[in-house]
């Protein structure tokens, strides 16, 4: 990946026209899906929604501050399962909670693992995934035992409707907080551990902040797909939910904003093309994850803003 | 006490499933530092060969090296058509992490594809059911199989690493890639016959444990976490710390099961990785690194 050098360099990366212009296109579009009268569409709509945010938080963690984390199923069944015991609570408190108690469960496994890098990290997450999963999927007054957890469901348009402006509320939020001094700290600490400390980022506080936040986006995920569901079970929470976010991260592109967007768009509706062959899903993940890495590091994301720079210099390049 | 020693007994016949499959993950990421989230399913794939080779009535002592063969080509295949480049053009740790999980996507598609998600009786010439008595304990004929294949693996892979000339030049790669270089080591094919010899490991893992289990192509998840584990809990950078960490997680987890309640079995075993990390950082057996500035 090609490192930014000198401020003329990060300036060409400033959104200029063609960014606002594609914007306010995403937001048309997004403004527009519902009057299309496509039932099926809006409830896809509701999915990426939904999910992108979750791959923002994974994104926050993995591609902003560098900390490879397998844990993200157990931050989504806890945020799920949270959500789910606050019913009776008013809605946004409801949601605020779960994102909340996730959050303070991604503190509980991160402060431990400041300690760790790479795979011991990774197992000691991996480790809490499972842990949760097995909680759930014993303690019966957490899961509602054999019948599962049921939530209440609201009609499908104003499902879509909340998700898709919360979905514009955090990837605001997620922009801000990456300029902001917390998100060039998470950057720092990701470039070089060493020699963020010696700048005065304080590793600890930092790399706290990144489990917090990005478990807050996905206790969040997890209490807007309760909601989409209906209907919780523990076995919705596996380790094959973690391998999907990655592949939405490698997508759409490792730290960006709108990559994780398009990473969702990508792993919700993939299995949509593909309908009848199932086993074709994984395959064509695990080539586009293969073929991305090789050819486009950037992502889908890396390749948008290469064609938007060469659009906004057109004659002269 | 009888009670005690059978449960022991038990948790080493599974312990060293994990420790074949933790030698495996340890001999890759000593050679090429990576984690290779493939391993399970690079052992389903070679699982389903041999699956594939004795349902059709072929003689084990085939389907066995087909299987071995099935499993290494698969990796070598990977190391050489996607890591090697990728390496080549500087990709990150993550980047690495993450082409692993492509592979492990496209095997897992591919198994499904071929034999469907049906779980399948495996064919073995061992029985799961009829077993020998030794003093107070009882073991099954296919548990002494499974001793016998780690044994002869296990003093394979330390007389292959220790003892020969090729093992020299993995050893020489694994402590410092430029300077093998520079010493005229084929690099690139050493460490893919390392990626090899990890993948066949796993596949005799998953080879007997297939028998004990029904077949269904995600047979390989559960213990190829506990071989990461394990692995983990020995000290990602030590070979004989993969065996002792295997060992010592299959003991633990069968007592657990025991004695504390089946339906925490599981995450017993990562709590008590947990806790060992906490206090040595880097597994049992693993030396501590020493970041450079």
């Amino acid at each position: 990946m090609d490192l930014v050098e000198t401020w003329r360099e990060e300036l060409r990366f400033a959104p200029g026209r063609v960014t606002r212009a594609l914007l306010a296109a995403a937001v048309a579009f997004s403004i527009a899906l519902p009057f299309l009268g496509q039932p099926a569409w809006i409830v896809r709509g509701t999915l990426v929604a939904i999910t992108a945010i979750g791959v923002m938080g994974q994104n926050l963690l993995v591609g902003y501050a560098g900390q490879v984390s397998f844990g993200q199923a157990g931050f989504l069944a806890i945020g799920a399962y949270a959500f789910a015991h606050l019913q009776g609570l008013p809605w946004l408190l409801a949601l605020l909670g779960a994102g909340l108690v996730s959050a303070l469960a991604g503190v509980v496994v991160g402060f431990p693992s400041l300690r760790l890098k790479g795979p011991y990290l990774a197992i000691a997450t991996l480790g809490f995934g499972i842990a949760a999963y097995q909680l759930l999927a014993n303690v019966p007054a957490l899961s509602g035992g054999r019948m599962g957890l049921a939530v209440q469901r609201p009609s499908l348009l104003s499902l879509y409707w909340t998700d898709v402006a919360l979905l514009g509320v955090f990837a605001l939020a997620t922009t801000n907080l990456i300029s902001s001094y917390a998100g060039r700290a998470l950057m720092a600490v990701r470039d070089s551990e060493i020699a963020a400390e010696s700048m005065g980022v304080n590793l600890t506080r930092t790399k706290l902040l990144a489990f917090a936040i990005s478990s807050f986006y996905t206790g969040v995920h997890g209490a807007l797909f309760a909601q989409f569901l209906g209907h919780l079970e523990p076995e919705l929470f596996n380790v094959s939910e973690v391998l999907t976010q990655f592949v939405a991260i490698t997508v759409g592109g490792l730290a960006s904003v709108e990559g994780s967007i398009f990473g969702a768009a990508f792993v919700v509706l993939l299995p949509v093309i593909f309908g009848g062959l199932r086993w074709a899903v994984p395959v064509f993940f695990g080539a586009s994850i293969l073929a991305v890495l090789i050819f486009e590091p950037g992502g889908l994301a890396g390749a948008l803003r290469k064609a938007r720079l060469y659009l906004e210099q057109w004659p002269f390049r | 006490m009888d009670r005690f020693l059978q449960y022991a007994v038990a948790g080493l016949s599974a312990g060293r499933l994990y420790a074949l499959v933790a030698l495996g993950l340890v001999l890759i990421y000593k050679s090429t530092r990576v984690l290779n989230f493939a391993h399970g399913d690079v052992a389903t794939f070679g699982t389903f060969a041999a699956f594939a080779l004795l349902s059709r009535d072929h003689s084990f002592w085939i389907a066995l090296p087909a299987a071995l063969l099935a499993g290494a080509a698969a990796s070598v295949l990977f190391y050489f058509g996607v890591l090697a480049p990728a390496q080549r053009k500087g990709a990150t740790l993550l980047g690495q992490v993450i082409l692993t999980i492509g592979l492990a996507l496209i095997l897992q598609g591919v198994v499904v594809f071929a034999f469907g998600t049906e779980p399948d009786r495996m064919p073995f010439p061992l029985s799961d059911s009829e077993s020998r008595r030794f003093g107070p304990v009882y073991v099954s004929e296919l548990s002494l199989g499974t001793l016998a294949a780690a044994l002869a693996a296990c003093v394979a892979v330390y007389l292959v690493v220790q003892r020969t000339r090729l093992g020299l030049a993995m050893r020489a790669v694994s402590e410092n890639l430029i300077a093998a270089q520079t010493l005229g080591i084929p690099t690139r094919r050493v460490l893919a016959f390392a990626w090899a010899t990890a993948s066949a490991l796993a596949v005799v893992a998953g080879l007997f444990l297939a028998p004990a289990l029904l077949l269904d192509p995600f047979f390989m998840l559960d213990p190829f976490l506990k071989g990461f584990a394990a692995a983990v809990l020995g000290g990602l950078g030590s070979l004989p710390g993969a065996v002792v960490g295997g060992l010592v997680l299959g003991v633990a987890e069968s007592l657990a099961g025991a004695y504390a309640g089946i339906a925490f079995k599981k995450t017993l075993a990562f709590v008590v990785i947990r806790a060992v990390l906490q206090v040595l950082t880097e597994g049992l057996l693993g030396k501590p690194f020493k970041e450079r500035v």
